[in-house]
């Protein structure tokens, strides 16, 4: 029993504990097991908090007795090494964080703790969120557990290794430009993008502000669900944060996608896109369509531009967020001729290359004499590709793509090029530029073995129906799986 | 777009970095080439077409002024390298006495 406890998904755990079949201590000491026989391998962990698992976990334990348990009472759940977490270390998986303590819980942390979680540890992510293989980080590179020789995918990569490795049952992440549904498309797994909003960001450190996105990277959709039910809502703690009445996402799955108006974009299935995944695509959405959707074609013909707007905004953003790091507040000090200098040593020895590169992109971009010509026309384009959206979503409600155009590569294969690395975005940085939320889930495996993932984008709030038909091509189908590891 | 060894290191500067001369050769090359390819922006035409800077219309976000907890100044000062006082200890930046 305590060796298959691992496998069971969220819900599943959640009626275990219910009926007192076993203890959210057992349920932890076994995930807590998996970290200790599996990790040395796929390095998704940066920190393992046992101790304040076990914690949680007798206290759990003890409220559902009491019978007031919510759905994620004792449930085991990692988080990604940017959420700040009071007491525990949190390093964005950078040098210049490595001993950063935070004194207070980010709103998403705060939320979960209430609601009775257990924090197993913090999950390894590509330097300040920034990468797309997770080869970015400071602490070693992150293993994909279907292959160890190629990568999960970033930013949040040890969050969807320690998920598909059957460390955590459920992980949080965040997405700026695809950091959830990336490396849930290469591991196999559901991860949602909520709409921009959504959930709070406030204890979220910043890569850029105006994309930024918490949100589930889980087994299955119903789980996902379950996640967001427990984090969405408005903080006054963030002011970007929407008033929105409180969501039943997970009680909103079942009732069909009858009617279902779903859109295909001729602009995602181009030259570049791995035939195998355009089969596993196309396929999912004849399936949707047997369970009674209407698909059609639809155009966002900006697309094309999305990853040169992009990389000038979120690199702006990202110079003005990483300013704080100035050796005075929560960094090390490297001490220089001056405070000037001091700054300038100090973040010198404590960034990483790729933050090192988007820094000096973004402080270019917003430079004088080049603002108009970056960052003031990127936000014109990004209006573009806004309006392709709202375009879009008159005629259909969820629209379909393949996540990413190829399956995980191998480690080093992108290292050397930080332009082909930041082209492996293509589809899922749109949606960030509008806001939207959007999905990613399995759909497939490449002849070699690996997973392909369905992305599934939706109007603004539009969440419910997103996961309802993430639901329907769930049940109908047979996709999630676990590697051997 | 070329982007100069001098640019490099203007930009660095600007963001309080500092690079060794090999890194400044290696950015000044991948910088230009990313520039290059954001070029391709300037095919559009973008007469009328107004900026986003965020998806949301926001409107500033007053909260009532009250006094709320907040962190206290031990855990504001936690993670400070030279903590001194109760204050942060930085170099004098005012010249002379």
């Amino acid at each position: 029993m305590k060796s298959e406890l691992i496998l069971k998904k969220g819900h599943e755990l959640r009626a275990l504990l219910d009926s007192g079949e076993v203890s959210s201590v057992e349920v932890t000491q076994a995930f807590l097991d998996r970290i200790d026989a599996v990790d040395g391998k796929i390095n998704a962990f940066l920190t393992v908090t046992a101790d304040l698992a076990l914690e949680q976990a007798a206290a759990a334990d003890k409220r559902i007795k009491e019978g007031h348990a919510s759905p994620l009472t004792g449930i085991p759940v990692g988080l990604k090494d940017l959420l700040v977490t009071k007491g525990v270390r949190t390093t964005c998986a950078s040098k210049i964080l490595e001993n950063f303590i935070p004194p207070y819980d980010g709103t998403v942390v705060a939320k979960l703790r209430e609601a009775g979680a257990v924090f197993t540890g913090k999950l390894n992510m590509d330097e300040f969120a920034m990468g797309s293989s997770n080869e970015n980080s400071a602490f070693g590179a992150v293993k994909n557990p279907w292959d160890l020789d190629r990568v999960p995918g970033g930013s949040s990569g040890g969050s969807a290794a320690s998920v598909a490795a059957l460390e955590v049952p459920i992980a949080l992440g965040s997405d700026t430009g695809g950091s959830i549904r990336e490396p849930a498309s290469f591991c196999g797994i559901v991860g949602v993008k909520p709409t921009y909003g959504r959930v709070s960001r406030y204890g979220l450190i910043a890569f850029a502000s105006s994309l930024d996105q918490i949100g589930p990277m889980t087994r299955d959709v119903k789980d996902a669900a379950l996640v967001l039910d427990g984090i969405c809502g408005h903080d006054p703690k963030d002011s970007t944060s929407v008033l929105k009445e409180s969501t039943d996402f997970a009680g909103a799955l079942s009732s069909g996608i009858r009617g279902v108006r779903i859109g295909v974009p001729k602009e995602y299935f181009v030259e570049g896109l791995d035939p195998e995944i355009e089969r596993a695509v196309k396929g999912a959405i004849s399936k949707l369509e047997e369970l009674g959707a209407e698909v059609k074609e639809v155009s966002l013909p900006h697309t094309e531009y999305a990853v040169a707007v992009y990389y000038l905004l979120a690199t702006a953003e990202a110079s003005s967020n990483l300013a704080r790091f100035d050796s005075v507040r929560y960094t090390t000090r490297v001490d220089g001729s001056d405070l000037i200098d001091t700054y300038k040593k100090t973040r010198a020895a404590g960034f990483g290359e790729e933050v090192k590169r988007r820094i000096m992109l973004g402080t270019y971009a917003l430079s004088a004499g080049y603002y108009d010509a970056y960052y003031r026309r990127a936000q014109r384009v990004r209006t573009l590709i806004a309006r392709d959206f709202d375009e879009a979503f008159k005629e259909v409600d969820v629209i379909c793509s393949p996540t990413v155009a190829s399956v995980a590569f191998k480690h080093g294969d992108k290292t050397s090029d930080p332009l082909e690395m930041y082209l492996s975005d293509i589809f899922t940085i749109p949606l960030n530029l509008a806001g939207l939320p959007g999905l990613s889930m399995p759909c497939g495996f490449s002849s070699d073995g690996m997973p392909i993932g369905l992305q599934m984008m939706a109007g603004p709030f539009r969440e419910e129906v997103l996961l309802k038909t993430a639901y329907a091509f769930e049940e109908a189908t047979d996709f999630s799986r676990v590697p051997g590891l | 777009m070329k982007i100069s060894k001098e640019e490099v290191e203007h930009v660095a500067s600007l963001a309080r970095l500092e690079f060794s001369a090999v890194e400044i050769e290696t950015f000044a090359s991948q910088l230009s080439s990313i520039l290059e390819y954001v070029e391709k922006m300037g095919e559009l035409d973008l007469a009328g077409v107004e900026p986003m800077a965020h998806v949301h219309e926001i409107v500033n976000a007053f909260r009532d002024d009250v006094v709320a907890p907040g962190l206290t100044n031990e855990e504001a000062l936690m993670n400070a390298p030279y903590p001194e006082d109760g204050c942060y200890r930085v170099a004098k930046v005012i010249e002379g006495e």
